[in-house]
């Protein structure tokens, strides 16, 4: 009897071993892969700011034909997902996707030198895209990013009026696919958040300028406007600069050396 | 002066019901094209990310000056003590809430999500005009039901002038808004400035007044109501008025733009060189909707005819489209000058358009929507008047002025 107990008994003990080893199993996973987003939740803390992120265009590095840039950006943000309705036109559905960053490439009409750059969102300190936003879906967050809201973005495309830069777009067409991490629906307007998920989950920098840098280019640097002793500051006190549009007096955190 | 007696429109039942049958079927139509641009979205439009308000807007913006126009006629008897026009407020009042309505719905219904009307209803951000403009359309039909209210009930009356003095200044405020929309953009070279307030006001007149006679002549055609000589001579005077003053805003919009060099390219886009915009602006803008009319309501023959009066405001309409087409696409079309001194010679990937003239042609599905909020405005017009007593019985110089029909016989 003692002896079926003892077996009984051990049986039990198995049981309960093997189990708690298939919960440990479940739920360990959770706890450690969770553990570190956590840690660096930067996400559940408001931004400060503290910050104000920019970016300097040197245009005498900014290769000609390279589009290092515009094709980071397209990946880091979904914009290569996009597909064109069937039957549209090709060019004019280059002119109705989502473009974040677009090459330009100027040329001056007296001395004929050409000028190559990346336009993007040029997140000023006063966004006209801000002020007239019936809805206060485009907004500026404290650490100087302008962005929309997709929530509250109604599609009326006051934004788009108003931008100076043509930063904007709208999305014309019913998306299919997207990342976590850009989100996108018919019928809202997008453009540069300067990779604010990466900054968000505490990495400071933007696909752009991490693509120029790979190609060897340098021509972006991604940086704390408000630190003096940081890269993009550093590279602002060496050459001169200015901003596109400099008198609408937007104060605009991307900054352009050579034009 | 004579009691004035309204009375609902008489039109035949057959004829009556073929109007409503017609409408109905217009406003059908542009419902289901915005359905249509709603469920695949606005790739199907002529839309761009360089042209971002097409037709629809053009529709819209021009629907809902008029309808601040449209009251003007009311305000004029009430606000400015013309007795003869008080017979014409009741009518001005309801023109100018339905053309509100047909426009707002067009503006509504053009949205990327028009689903979230009720996000735009419920959260503001006060520094946007288009949020003035929330308040002051909403605040504009509800006064202007107020107003006629005091024009229709005795008990109102008495109210009837600081009502319509209010209606009349909310009304200045409202175009000025609409005006502003455009005025306050800085980032455009055919905006940026403050003469487009004004400019949108002395339109809305003019416009407003064009609908509203052409409204007036089919439906006392239609049941065999009088207009007299000199109320249709007062009319044709007022719109040319304000014809004249659309054109002197007009040049001095243009005179201001072409005093300053920066400005030169963007006027000679308008001016000379912007091929539909230009041929728009000059055959559409200024000829048809300026100097045809006025010719036509100064011709010493023309002038005394109705058709020719009427079709005076039919151009006017007409002009009137072609100068919102060109103020809001036109503009849009002009490339947005980043880089002065320099020239775009790339601009992202080929058809992504910057630095050159953006392409737009409007869709089907575009233009049914505006002709759909065109549609809205009559049939609400069509159903007030019919139902209530919106129409004076008559307009003959006896029954409105007798001291003018007086005068004229002397």
């Amino acid at each position: 009897m003692n002896h079926e107990n003892e077996s009984m008994n051990q049986g039990r003990r198995d049981f309960l071993g093997a189990a708690a080893g298939v919960s440990a199993a479940a739920v360990a996973p959770g706890v450690f892969l969770h553990t570190p987003v956590a840690n660096a939740a930067a996400r559940t803390d408001p931004v400060t700011d503290l910050h104000r992120w920019g970016l300097l265009v040197d245009t005498s590095k900014c290769a000609d034909g390279c589009t290092a840039c515009v094709d980071a950006c397209d990946s880091e943000n979904g914009l290569n997902l996009q597909s064109k309705p069937h039957g549209q036109d090709e060019l004019k559905w280059e002119n109705q996707r989502a473009v974040w960053i677009r090459k330009v490439k100027l040329q001056d009409n007296l001395t004929g030198h050409v000028t190559n750059l990346p336009l993007m969102c040029q997140h000023c300190e006063h966004p006209p895209c801000v002020d007239v936003c019936p809805t206060g879906a485009s907004f500026k967050r404290a650490d100087g990013i302008v962005m929309v809201d997709r929530h509250t973005c109604i599609g009326c495309r006051y934004c788009m009026m108003a931008c100076p830069y043509k930063a904007r777009s709208f999305i014309h067409e019913q998306v299919d696919h997207k990342l976590t991490r850009a989100p996108r629906g018919k019928g809202c307007v997008e453009s540069c958040n300067l990779c604010a998920h990466r900054l968000d989950s505490g990495d400071i920098s933007t696909a752009c300028a991490e693509a120029c840098s790979a190609e060897g280019h340098q021509a972006l640097i991604f940086g704390d406007l408000k630190d003096p002793m940081g890269p993009l500051r550093q590279a602002l006190a060496k050459t001169p600069s200015r901003q596109i549009r400099q008198d609408l007096g937007l104060n605009t955190g991307v900054r352009y050396a050579g034009i | 002066m004579k009691r004035i007696v309204y009375r609902e429109w008489l039109l035949q039942p057959q004829r009556y019901w073929g109007l409503l049958a017609i409408l109905a079927a217009v406003i059908a139509v542009g419902g289901l094209s915005a359905l249509y641009m709603e469920h695949h979205g606005h790739w199907v439009t002529g839309m761009t990310n360089s042209v971002v308000w097409g037709v629809p807007h053009v529709f819209a913006v021009f629907l809902i000056i008029s309808a601040s126009g449209a009251l003007n006629v009311a305000s004029i008897g009430t606000v400015f003590d013309k007795k003869v026009y008080k017979p014409l407020g009741r009518l001005s009042g309801l023109l100018a809430v339905a053309l509100l309505i047909g426009g707002l719905l067009v503006l509504v219904l053009d949205l990327g999500r028009p689903d979230r009307l009720l996000v735009a209803m419920t959260t503001y951000n006060f520094s946007s005009i288009f949020a003035w403009n929330i308040f002051l359309y909403s605040g504009f039909a509800a006064i202007v039901i107020g107003y006629l209210w005091t024009m229709a009930e005795r008990k109102g009356n008495a109210l009837q002038k600081p009502v319509g003095t209010f209606a009349f200044l909310w009304r200045l405020a409202l175009t000025t808004g609409t005006g502003s929309i455009f005025g306050f953009l800085v980032g455009r070279e055919a905006y940026d400035t403050a003469i487009l307030a004004p400019l949108f006001v002395v339109m809305s007149f003019a416009y407003g007044l064009a609908i509203y006679m052409l409204v007036l002549f089919y439906a006392f055609d239609a049941d065999g109501r009088p207009i007299g000589p000199a109320m249709l001579k007062r009319l044709k005077n007022l719109l040319a008025l304000f014809i004249a003053a659309i054109l002197y805003f007009t040049l001095i919009y243009h005179l201001t733009k072409l005093y300053g060099a920066k400005n030169d390219d963007i006027e000679t886009f308008f001016l000379i060189s912007g091929g539909l915009y230009t041929g728009l602006f000059w055959v559409g803008w200024i000829l048809i909707g300026g100097l045809l009319p006025l010719g036509i309501i100064y011709h010493p023959e023309l002038s005394q005819r109705r058709d020719w009066i009427a079709a005076a405001c039919g151009m006017v309409i007409v002009g009137g489209l072609a100068a919102m087409y060109v103020i809001i696409v036109g503009s849009q079309a002009y490339p947005q000058e980043m880089f002065p001194g320099y020239s775009v010679i790339q601009f992202g990937a080929p058809g992504d358009i910057g630095g050159q003239v953006a392409p737009y042609s409007p869709s089907f599905p575009e233009l049914l929507l505006g002709f759909g909020g065109v549609g809205i405005a009559l049939l609400i017009t069509a159903i007030g008047v019919r139902v209530l007593q919106f129409l004076p019985e008559s307009l003959a110089d006896r029954d409105v002025d007798p001291h003018a029909s007086a005068r004229s016989t002397a």
